[in-house]
Formats: structure tokens, sequence, C-alpha cells
């Protein structure tokens, strides 16, 4: 058994940029006929992930992937908030980029740490100057849990402010994680009460479905939470979830360009769905959850 | 494309029986434009199968395939801990019966000398052979190997081809420790679909040696193919790695067993 030859490395990077271009070129004519309703994808990020380049880490390239699959618009929020202390900085960042590139396609998500000082006015900062809808918190990164009284403020304020607030349960794999940044996963249940405290509070979880399941997962979507579909695994996924989720709890969000956008956009294939299913999960929802934020 | 599956079992999906189980997989496999499925493992699994736990894997598996003989290869799933039942099982199964490859999972590392005559009668009959292999920073099952156990086994044998279980899953450590073995080939199968994963496997090791397998039901097939229709790297790779790869492969045990594809 004697495989193919490496490619050389000239040839591996022509043929990769020719098939880039024509899977480019493929998707914008599948764009053409994807519904009028629109796809948004609730969950991608710009910026850099600590630990390894992604292929689509810049957002010019970010954007092109989303143009080519019919996404028309696409929550982002910055990967440099994981471990980065300017927040402020950080935000500006993010909005310049997003008013950059894509031509109103990207929507900036604000950051927040709020084991720094300052939060509070940054969080307004983002509301009010940056014109931002959303936060997107990383409990587990910022070393603070969702039953701390600190996670109670964070989130009253978002919910004064009209922030939609989103929480990413984990980042990576607990089993694959690098060892030096051992995150756990962030613990959703004290969410319960908090959405009891703060009634004007709109979450949506990402990347839950790894460690959120059955009974709880539901008890928070009889709440009022809603979750996107980028970790979500298994064969037929989306129908098995919706099986008891209701589908007015579930977002498109594809968590590129961490993980492979198309990942997110086959689920809606594996899965047989309804037209206002389908509808209701690439769009509907998300406009709906946004809206109210 | 066409698209063969390397990877898939009979546990986490719907069905009463091996084969209802095996058809509802194939219709969503249908879906997602996947022609051949690679099954292994019963409708309950073992982690250090007894012989008899063993066969009664490997007849739901066997039961499944028989009905779906055009779509689906059965491989065979051993416990090398149990040498003599596993060679029996070998024969069984792969030598007497239709089933086409070896799948060595977590009962014992593979590093270990019991694998060798395992390995041995399985490169005669030319079935292809799957091991797990896996870097948990949670800690590994007692039995369950690392590409550097993989590495250690491939070295032994070093003219039979061998497929790294989802390639250490911690892929980038995975693909590093493979790299210099030529016969060592990756598995894309089982962990998330990191963008990446793909172009890395195929630079550093050629896309002659990257195949896809989904570990579908307990995966999606999406979240898996997305790994390949979504990376940077040529049609021609993506050809390769999914089916070109495994038909050839495959190609010598199903030309001695009489199998047209």
């Amino acid at each position: 058994m004697n495989p193919p030859a490496l490619f050389s490395r000239r040839d591996f990077l022509a043929a990769t940029a020719a098939a880039a271009a024509a899977t480019a070129t493929r998707a914008r004519g599948a764009a053409a006929a994807a519904p009028a309703a629109g796809l948004v994808d609730t969950h991608v990020y710009l910026g850099r992930w600590p630990f390894r380049r992604a292929p689509l880490d810049e957002p010019a390239a970010l954007v092109a992937k989303l143009r080519a699959h019919g996404v028309t618009a696409a929550w982002a929020a910055s990967l440099d908030a994981l471990l980065h202390k300017d927040i402020a900085g950080l935000n500006a960042r993010l909005a310049e980029e997003c008013a950059r590139h894509g031509a109103g396609l990207l929507v900036p998500v604000a950051a927040l740490n709020p084991s720094l000082l300052g939060w509070e006015r940054e969080l307004r900062r983002c509301a009010s100057e940056h014109r931002m809808r959303a936060v997107r918190l990383h409990p587990n990164y910022h070393r603070y849990t969702l039953a701390d009284p600190l996670a109670a403020r964070v989130l009253g304020l978002a919910a004064e402010l009209g922030l939609l607030v989103q929480i990413p349960l984990l980042m990576e794999d607990e089993r694959t994680i690098h060892p030096l940044v051992n995150v756990p996963p962030v613990n959703a249940a004290p969410l319960a009460d908090l959405l009891k405290k703060i009634p004007a509070l709109r979450v949506q979880l990402l990347n839950a479905h790894r460690t959120l399941r059955g009974a709880p997962l539901l008890s928070l979507a009889a709440q009022g939470v809603h979750f996107d579909l980028s970790n979500l695994e298994g064969v037929e996924g989306v129908t098995h979830l919706l099986s008891q989720l209701p589908v007015q709890r579930l977002c498109f969000g594809s968590y590129a360009p961490v993980f492979y956008f198309e990942a997110a956009m086959l689920k809606l294939k594996e899965s047989v769905l309804d037209d206002a299913t389908l509808a209701a999960v690439r769009s509907a929802n998300a406009h709906r959850l946004l809206a109210r934020a | 494309m066409t698209i063969w599956d390397l990877h898939c079992h009979l546990s986490g999906i719907a069905g009463a029986t091996p084969e209802a189980r095996l058809g509802n997989l194939l219709a969503i496999a249908d879906r997602m434009g996947i022609e051949r499925l690679c099954v292994y493992m019963g409708m309950t699994w073992a982690h250090d199968p007894s012989p008899e736990k063993m066969r009664q894997e490997n007849d739901d598996v066997l039961r499944a395939i028989a009905k779906f003989p055009d779509r689906a290869f059965g491989f065979v799933y051993l416990n090398p801990k149990h040498t003599a039942a596993s060679l029996a099982e070998l024969e069984r199964c792969v030598a007497q019966g239709p089933m086409v490859g070896v799948k060595l999972w977590v009962a014992q590392r593979c590093s270990a000398a019991e694998l060798d005559p395992i390995i041995r009668r399985a490169a005669e009959l030319k079935a292809v052979i799957f091991q797990h292999t896996f870097y948990k920073l949670t800690g590994n099952l007692p039995g369950e190997s690392t590409p550097e156990d993989f590495v250690a086994l491939a070295s032994r044998h070093p003219t039979v081809p061998l497929i790294c279980g989802h390639t250490g899953a911690d892929w980038e450590r995975g693909i590093q420790a493979i790299r210099h073995v030529g016969t060592a080939h990756a598995d894309l199968a089982g962990c998330d679909p990191v963008a990446g994963y793909a172009e890395m496997a195929v630079r550093e090791l050629g896309a002659g040696r990257v195949i896809f397998g989904s570990d579908a039901p307990g995966r999606s097939f999406s979240s898996q193919l997305a790994k390949v229709h979504g990376a940077a790297i040529p049609d021609s790779a993506k050809r390769l790695i999914l089916s070109e790869n495994l038909k050839r492969l495959l190609l010598p045990i199903l030309t001695a067993k009489g199998i047209r594809v």
C-alpha cells in the first residue's frame, strides 16, 4: 500500500485557493436558492483561537464563507475576550471590524469580563456607544460562576440595558483541552433562579448540548432560555432535540470559525424538518430573540 | 463525490433488531449522500468483552450486514486479552464469514504483545485493521490506547496498513505521532468538527493517509462530513478521504472474497 505522495506546499496552496474559490462559487448558487427568510448565525467569533489558527480566522475569510452559504446576519463576538484584559479595546475593535467587513452582515456582540474593574461602565458603553444588542459571557474563563452574586449583577445590568445574554457553556471538549487552560464547563443550573429574579433577562446558551441535556435543559427552556445547535451531536440531532424542546427555543449557530461552518448547515439536512421548523431555526427565532432584547 | 464511512455502530439509534438499526442508519446516510458504511460492535457495548460477549456483538453485526450486503461492511470486534477467542472470531467472521475488517477498542492497550497474533492473522486475511486511540486530558481508560501505543504496534508490523481511530482525538498531537509511520492512516471520526483538522492531516500525512469516518450514530454524520466538505483542501484530496483511500484498503479483501463494488 503506497499512498499518494504529499502535495508540495506550492501545489497545496494553489489547489486550496482554487478549491475555496470553486466552493464559494457553488455555494453562492445555492445561496441564491435559499429561503427568503434568510439565515441568522447566532454564534460566530472574530479573532483568533488562542491555541491554533483556524482557516477562517480573518474577518474577510469568515464573511466570505458565511455569505457563500446564504447567511444574512451573524452575531459575532471576540475570541480575544477569553484571555485579554483590555476589554474596552477589544470591544471597540470588534465594532470597527463588524462595520468594516460584511456590509452589515456581522452583528457585534459585546465582550465583558466582570472580574475586571469598570465592567459596568464598559457594558453601558457597549450598549450606548457601540449600539451592541447582546453580550457574550464566558464565566468559566473569567473565573466566576452563575451562582456568584457577581453574575446576578452582570445579568441584571444586561437586562436593564436590554441586552441579550449569550453564554457558551464550553469552548472545547474537556477531554482534549489544552492542559494549561483546563477550563471546566459553565454550570447553567443557577440560571433558573436568576431568571426568576430578573424577569427581563433574555438568555441564549451556546455550545450547550454536551453538558446540558434532558430535564435541566427543558426546564431552562420553559423559562425562556434559547439554545443554538453548534455542538448538538448524534444522527438526526435536530429532530431528536425538537422532539422535546419547543422549536421556538432553537436557533442556528455554527461556532465558526472554531468549528467548520458546514457542520451546522448540514444538521439542517440530516434531520427531516418541515418548512415552518426550518424557518424558525434558520432565522425567525433569532430575529424574535434579538428584537426582544 | 462518492462517500464511504469507515466508522459506524449499531448503538445509539432506534430499532429493536440489528438489521432495523442499520436500516434506520442507512436511511439517514442516504440523505447525507453516504453510499457505504463500515459497522462494528453490537447493540450494547462492553469495554472489555468476554469471549461470549464478543461473539454476541459480532452476531449483531452479522445479522445487520446480511440484510444490507450492498450497503454495509462488517468489522469483527476483538478483545486481545482473549487471544485465542479473538483468533477464533477472526476465523468465524472474516475467514469463514462476510466481514472485511477488525475493530480493536479499549480492552487492552495496543502496544501489548497480545495483539501480534491477531494482527498477523488479520494481515494474512487482508482484513482492514482499525485501532481506537485517544489522548484524554481527563484520563484514558486502563486499556485505552494512545497514538504512541498505535505507533508501537505499527512498528512491529511495518508492512501492515493500520488505521489510527480518532487520530487520538487531540488530533494535532495524533497527527504528529503517526506522521513518520507510512502505513498509518488517520481516521477523522468522532471528535468535534474543529476547523483545521483535515487541512493539517492532509498537509502532514498526505491526502492518501486520511480516511473519513463518522462514529455515527453517536456523532452526527453532519459534524463529521463537515471536516471534509468544509476543509480548504483540493477536491482531489476530498475524493481520497471520502472514499478512495478506504476502497484502496478494502480492495484486497473484497477481491479475495469476490465482492464487487
